[in-house]
């Protein structure tokens, strides 16, 4: 297959920095190298390639839009093509690096005590330190504010009980975030590895996001320092702000897997031939990859100017919400129907495809799901919040 | 000790290249350039001798107009501490020799006391440069080292001679090295010296900055010419046979071995 090369139909590269050119040129560079070789068997195994971690660590993409602690501090911008480039590779690596960098460093840098960022910060830009991040329960998905974890005062400590689920990198993590009710309240707790009481068993059986570790994690009374509470913030606020800046990321990496499947599937209809012509060559084949490259190229503008918006402080909600709904989305449809050009090859490992379709599926439904994201905008639009 | 690493960019390996319209040069109008291969394993070897405290200082050497500053912030991404480009009107024309001249004169006025070079550069071939800096400056060379050695003021280089015999070969410093494939592992960029290297000056030195004759370089002073490109033979088409599996086969085998002579 040709060289991977990006799609660029509108001159995306003009308004990218030097910086954020390099940051795509390395990173592109890097999956060819050390991801795609290897990346299939992870998924085919179930396990992900831990061997990567200190290269990320290294390279310096985790937490790499946060500014000290040994963070590169670079734009958001260059943050969302790191993420494009990371999840033309696979989705789970993406997962891995908007976990640790968004989800977990993020609260720790905004929340956090100068102790507790000197405590985990560089370990964590490293990936010396892995984090997880623990919202979801399994009676609480899109409704985060049910939650039943709990946090109550004991003298020096707080003691945590309950349990989350559908935590990426949760059997990996030294330490997690975790968000349960004190006294009613929302609050950030950073649980650690080896505190008494906590578990962290690994969930089997996916079929998407293959690559990609997710764990339940299970608090048994544990008991923890009151050091390792985040003091300054109350509230669903707390993991929203997290979240936005994921979806963020991942309305950048859906373009990573859908610029995948769109080469893969020009390439393939170039040289697959049947009644005696490349199936390039007929129109219903050629609406197809037209359509892909104009949704590729839109979910292109979104993101860039939802970048120059966050570099620039005037990124909303909605706005970002509308960013990861539309990317995953047709992220998700050029998946299959790339699938579809491919034939029964679609099915087959030997091409990237049916993993990205199946990644996309988990994409579509963490960090808000497709609907709920429907309902943020509904409430923008109409001033009518239609969740409960 | 400072380590000059002399670094040319050339189109990316898996380029198809053009003759441009005069028949003596590449139409580089959409080409994407890299980092030649070789020069990446001579960076590569200058940043492991800092890493382990043997240079004090990673210099870039460059000659070259504005477009390689790319690849010479690449360079000081992965670790270089400075660079210098080297361009000047009276550079057009060089041949090997006053690409060399130009490199000597840079090295001389950094302080360097080793350069680093890749064996060849990967779109002329031509594998003289590093050759004829060692000569303008008297100083040793090894050429196509693929492992090197620092013990103070003397170096000792391994490299590969023909028929797989391993030649070991010591010298003194300040010394030219070219390095071959297999010496190291070239480095990723970090993202912080992504952000280091972007707030870094790149000085430009003219013939006048480094004390050449400009009659000495360029198309005034090169003793070849380059007169004509010619792009290789198109690929005569393939042949697809056709019939009964079996007699295919036969007919395969028998081509294989009588016309493209590889059985
Ligand atoms: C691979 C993977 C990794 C994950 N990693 C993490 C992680 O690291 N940390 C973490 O905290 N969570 C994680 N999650 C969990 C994820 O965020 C949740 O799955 C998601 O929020 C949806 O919750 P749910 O699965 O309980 O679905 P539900 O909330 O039960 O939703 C099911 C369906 O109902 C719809 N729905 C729900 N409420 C409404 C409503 N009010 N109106 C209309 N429709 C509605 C949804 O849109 C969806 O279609 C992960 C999930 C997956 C699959």
């Amino acid at each position: 297959m040709a060289k991977f090369e990006g799609v660029d139909f509108y001159n995306i590269d003009q308004h990218l920095s030097d910086e954020e050119r390099m940051v795509r040129d390395l990173v592109r560079k890097w999956v060819d190298v050390e991801v795609l070789p290897i990346i299939e068997e992870n998924c085919r195994e179930g396990t992900f390639p831990m061997h990567l971690i200190p290269q990320i660590g290294e390279m310096g993409l985790l937490g790499m839009n946060l500014h000290g602690y040994g963070c590169a501090g670079m734009s958001n911008i260059a943050y969302g093509i790191a993420c494009q480039e990371l999840e033309r590779g696979d989705s789970g690596l993406r997962s891995f690096v908007s976990v640790q960098g968004s989800l977990c460093m993020f609260p720790i840098w905004k929340f956090g005590t100068e102790a507790q960022k000197q405590k985990y910060l560089p370990g964590m830009a490293e990936g010396k330190l892995i984090g997880c991040f623990g919202l979801t329960e399994p009676d609480h998905g899109s409704n985060p504010s049910g939650m039943l974890t709990k946090a109550v005062d004991d003298g020096d400590s707080y003691i945590i009980n309950g349990a989350k689920m559908w935590i990426t990198n949760g059997t990996l993590a030294d330490v997690a975030i975790v968000w349960a009710k004190l006294d009613g309240d929302i609050r950030g707790f950073l649980v650690e590895r080896d505190d008494a009481g906590f578990t962290a068993p690994e969930m089997k059986g996916k079929h998407s996001l293959k690559a990609s570790v997710t764990s339940e994690l299970v608090f048994d009374n544990v008991r923890i320092p009151k050091d390792r509470i985040l003091p300054d913030v109350r509230g669903l606020k707390g993991p929203f702000s997290c979240l936005n800046n994921a979806r963020f990321g991942i309305s950048w990496g859906a373009i990573g897997a859908a610029m995948a499947c769109f080469h893969s599937a020009v390439e393939y209809s170039k040289s697959r031939i049947q009644f005696g012509k490349p199936i390039a060559a007929r129109q219903l084949v050629q609406n197809k990859l037209a359509w892909m490259l104009r949704e590729i190229t839109k979910a292109q503008l979104l993101a860039l100017h939802l970048g120059k918006a966050k570099d620039d402080g005037t990124i909303g909600i909605p706005q970002i919400s509308l960013a990861k709904m539309n990317n995953v989305d047709m992220a998700l449809q050029i998946a299959r129907m790339a699938r579809d050009i491919h034939g029964a090859n679609g099915v087959l490992d030997e091409y990237p495809i049916m993993r990205h379709m199946a990644n996309l599926e988990s994409v579509f439904t963490y960090e808000g799901t497709h609907d709920i994201h429907n309902l943020i905008l509904g409430r923008h639009i109409t001033g009518f919040q239609a969740f409960q | 000790m400072i380590i000059g690493v002399c670094l040319k960019q050339v189109p990316a390996s898996d380029s198809r290249i053009k003759i441009d319209g005069s028949g003596a040069g590449v139409d580089a109008s959409d080409l994407k350039m890299e980092i030649n291969p070789y020069d990446e394993f001579a960076l590569e070897e200058a940043l492991k001798l800092k890493d382990a405290k043997v240079a004090k200082k990673v210099i870039v050497l460059t000659v070259g107009g504005s477009d390689s500053e790319q690849r010479i912030r690449d360079a000081l991404a992965r670790g270089a501490d400075d660079a210098v480009r080297l361009d000047d009107a009276a550079f057009a024309g060089s041949d090997s020799l006053g690409i060399a001249r130009i490199l000597a004169a840079a090295a001389q006025k950094e302080g360097v006391g080793l350069i680093l070079a890749g064996k060849q550069a990967i779109d002329d071939d031509n594998s003289q440069v590093p050759a004829m800096v060692a000569e303008l400056l008297g100083w040793p060379q090894v050429t196509v080292v693929d492992k090197l050695e620092l013990d103070g003021g003397s170096f000792k280089a391994w490299r590969q001679s023909g028929g797989g015999v391993r030649d070991v070969v010591t010298g003194s410093l300040p010394a030219v090295i070219s390095a071959d494939k297999g010496m190291n592992t070239p480095r990723y960029a970090k993202l912080r010296g992504i952000m280091m290297a972007k707030r870094k000056k790149i000085p430009v030195y003219d013939a006048a900055a480094l004390g050449l004759d400009p009659a000495s370089v360029g198309a005034a002073g090169a003793k070849v010419t380059q007169v004509n490109w010619s792009e290789p033979p198109a690929r005569p088409p393939g042949r697809i046979l056709s019939g009964e599996v079996p007699s295919m086969v036969k007919e395969l085998v028998t081509l294989l071995r009588d016309e493209a002579k590889v059985l």
